[in-house]
């Protein structure tokens, strides 16, 4: 007994050395694991914080008045604005949007809350990601195929149409994973009060998800806002303000992209201005659906 | 049911008629005065009831009778259905998928497991409390314990208001946030929080409650609370608790029954159950010789 005991001592004596050393090795391994990740951040910062600073300083010279509010002058000439461009990423983005909200958030309901599991609801979602994938300059041209073509015009149909497909697919995505994440003990809780199903999914799952799936659709704008590919083949662009959803318009990407293929400085100003101005649109309607959302008691998490 | 006289002439009445509607023998025993009769009715019968999880059975034959206005446990080693059993009481237990059940489930003459009946109707007269604190995170105290009501419909806020305020004293919860009622109720603490959720289900004015493990998130100050709260919530309505804790469905239950393995072992008062089992393994449990 007696000897069994000291034999016990000195064997946790020895468990505690080995563990110390081993953690001080741990110690030193924490350390260069938080020191990576800190690079980690850094590496991804600089690109970013370079191209702000870049934009700002090449294209606040650009900023005026008459650059807001003007039809674009002669391309030379440095003159005029970009008023139809703002205008019509706008009305664009904006039709795709409510197009494709809605519809990005019943899917991404259906998926969480009623599909199960089976083959078709794992077909959809395969779908989905394989849509998240695609690039936008096919979606272009299922627009132009389907919209153009037998609207017999550009048009703005045509590039909410392009646009809100390209959009569908992450609100799908980030609807059903932030709905996945409300616990059941929730749903439980308003089954136990006999409320039917459809109620409890709008009015207390996706209350309790909605900063999740408001992140998704900001996400899907700003994504949509910076599309310039789908746009050429669907709303072609033009110098003109908005007259009609059946006509072409301009959008601030596609205006950035014609300025840029100038040979003129002016030109290239102009260009790094509208991009400022789209970065501006983007970061606002972010932080403007974030305060929204705080002032109602829910949180957004960053997408900018 | 402050008029036991009164009361006991329509239970009477009811206890018929349910015999007749159901085939049930209504009170078996014989030599029953009606005023026995009357502390003896039973507002749910459980007959032959089976559960199973995918291919898994979980409850094996059960039958068990629940009697009105009186508080009864469940008691057993982990795992032994007395979960299953309490969620089968309000046709929870389907809503896990894989899961079913069959048998019956008499409450006032109706089986709730009949095809014609939807089961969410029948959650409205049969709340149920979960093991841990669940308030709905986005909604303030009033809010959620308005929720079952509003969203079945109920538009009359001087209605609501009055029940909020019913159920929050029924839950003993009221004086703690009376001035508060718009702040969310996930900010309570757990006590509060399993007692606002005690508050959520009487709103909907159940008959029966059903408590699975109620206290087991708590503390003992807090569980003491929620104990004394079950103790009074009886004069009201039928109270069905599963516990873990022997001591305490000694100190709350008027009936236990003791389950191991799906299958009911015994079943009687309380009293009886602890301090003179029949079965051995009920004695052995008791004694914490398992478990």
């Amino acid at each position: 007994m007696q000897q069994a005991k000291i034999d016990k001592i000195t064997l946790i004596r020895e468990l505690q050395k080995t563990m110390e050393r081993k953690s001080s090795r741990k110690r030193k391994i924490d350390k260069l694991v938080t020191v990576l990740a800190i690079a980690g951040v850094c590496l991804a910062i600089i690109p970013l914080g370079s191209i702000l600073f870049e934009v700002i300083k090449n294209g606040a010279s650009a900023i005026s008045i008459e650059f807001l509010i003007e039809r674009p002058g002669a391309l030379a000439s440095g003159k005029g604005g970009i008023a139809p461009a703002i205008q019509g990423t706008l009305i664009t983005v904006g039709l795709g949007s409510i197009i494709a909200a809605p519809i990005g958030v019943l899917a991404g309901i259906y998926l969480s809350e009623f599909a199960g599991t089976g083959p078709f609801p794992h077909a959809v979602r395969f779908f989905n990601d394989v849509l998240t994938g695609l690039p936008s300059i096919v979606l272009g041209i299922v627009g132009y195929i389907v919209v153009v073509l037998s609207l017999g015009s550009f048009s703005v149909w045509a590039g909410a149409f392009a646009l809100s497909i390209i959009m569908i697919p992450i609100v799908v995505r980030v609807t059903e994973e932030s709905l996945k994440v409300v616990p059941n003990s929730i749903r439980e809780a308003g089954y136990s009060l006999g409320i039917s199903k459809w109620k409890i999914t709008i009015f207390i799952t996706l209350k309790s998800a909605l900063s999740g799936v408001l992140t998704g659709i900001v996400l899907g704008i700003s994504r949509i806002a910076g599309e310039t590919a789908p746009l050429i083949m669907t709303i072609l662009g033009t110098s003109l303000f908005f007259t009609s959803f059946n006509e072409p318009v301009d959008a601030l990407p596609l205006r950035i992209w014609r300025l840029a293929s100038q040979p003129y400085e002016s030109a290239h100003s102009q260009g790094w201005g509208a991009a400022l101005i789209l970065i501006l649109i983007v970061m606002s309607f972010s932080i403007a659906l974030r305060l929204l959302a705080m002032r109602r008691g829910y949180k957004v998490s960053s997408v900018m | 049911m402050n008029n036991k006289e009164d009361a006991g002439l329509k239970l009477k009445e009811n206890v018929e008629e349910e015999a007749a509607i159901s085939g049930l023998p209504g009170i078996s025993e014989p030599a029953k005065t009606a005023r026995e009769e009357l502390r003896y009715r039973f507002k749910l019968s459980i007959k032959n009831l089976n559960a199973w999880f995918g291919k898994k059975k979980a409850l094996q034959d059960v039958s068990l009778d629940i009697i009105e206005n009186s508080v009864t446990a469940f008691i057993g080693p982990s795992g032994c259905g007395k979960t299953t059993l309490i969620r089968c009481l309000n046709r929870m237990h389907e809503m896990t998928p894989g899961a079913s059940a069959s048998g019956k489930v008499i409450m006032d003459g109706m089986d709730i497991y009949n095809e014609k009946i939807d089961p969410v109707t029948i959650k409205r007269r049969i709340g149920m409390v979960f093991q841990k604190p669940n308030p709905f995170p986005t909604m303030s105290i009033y809010d959620n314990v308005a929720a079952g009501l509003k969203l079945n419909g109920i538009k009359d806020k001087k209605l609501i208001d009055y029940i909020v305020r019913e159920s929050l004293e029924g839950a003993v919860l009221w004086d703690e946030v009376k001035d508060e009622l718009a702040k969310p109720g996930m900010g309570l603490s757990g006590g509060q929080q399993q007692r606002l959720c005690i508050a959520r289900a009487l709103a909907m004015q159940p008959e029966i409650l059903l408590m699975d493990e109620p206290t087991s998130a708590l503390d003992p100050i807090a569980s003491s609370k929620i104990e004394e709260l079950v103790y009074n919530l009886k004069r009201d309505l039928t109270v069905v608790i599963v516990t873990h804790n022997m001591q305490q469905a000694a100190r709350v239950s008027d009936y236990t029954a003791f389950m191991y393995l799906g299958e009911l072992i015994e079943f009687g008062e309380t009293k009886q159950i602890f301090e003179n089992p029949r079965k051995e393994l009920t004695e052995r449990y008791i004694s914490g010789k398992f478990g």
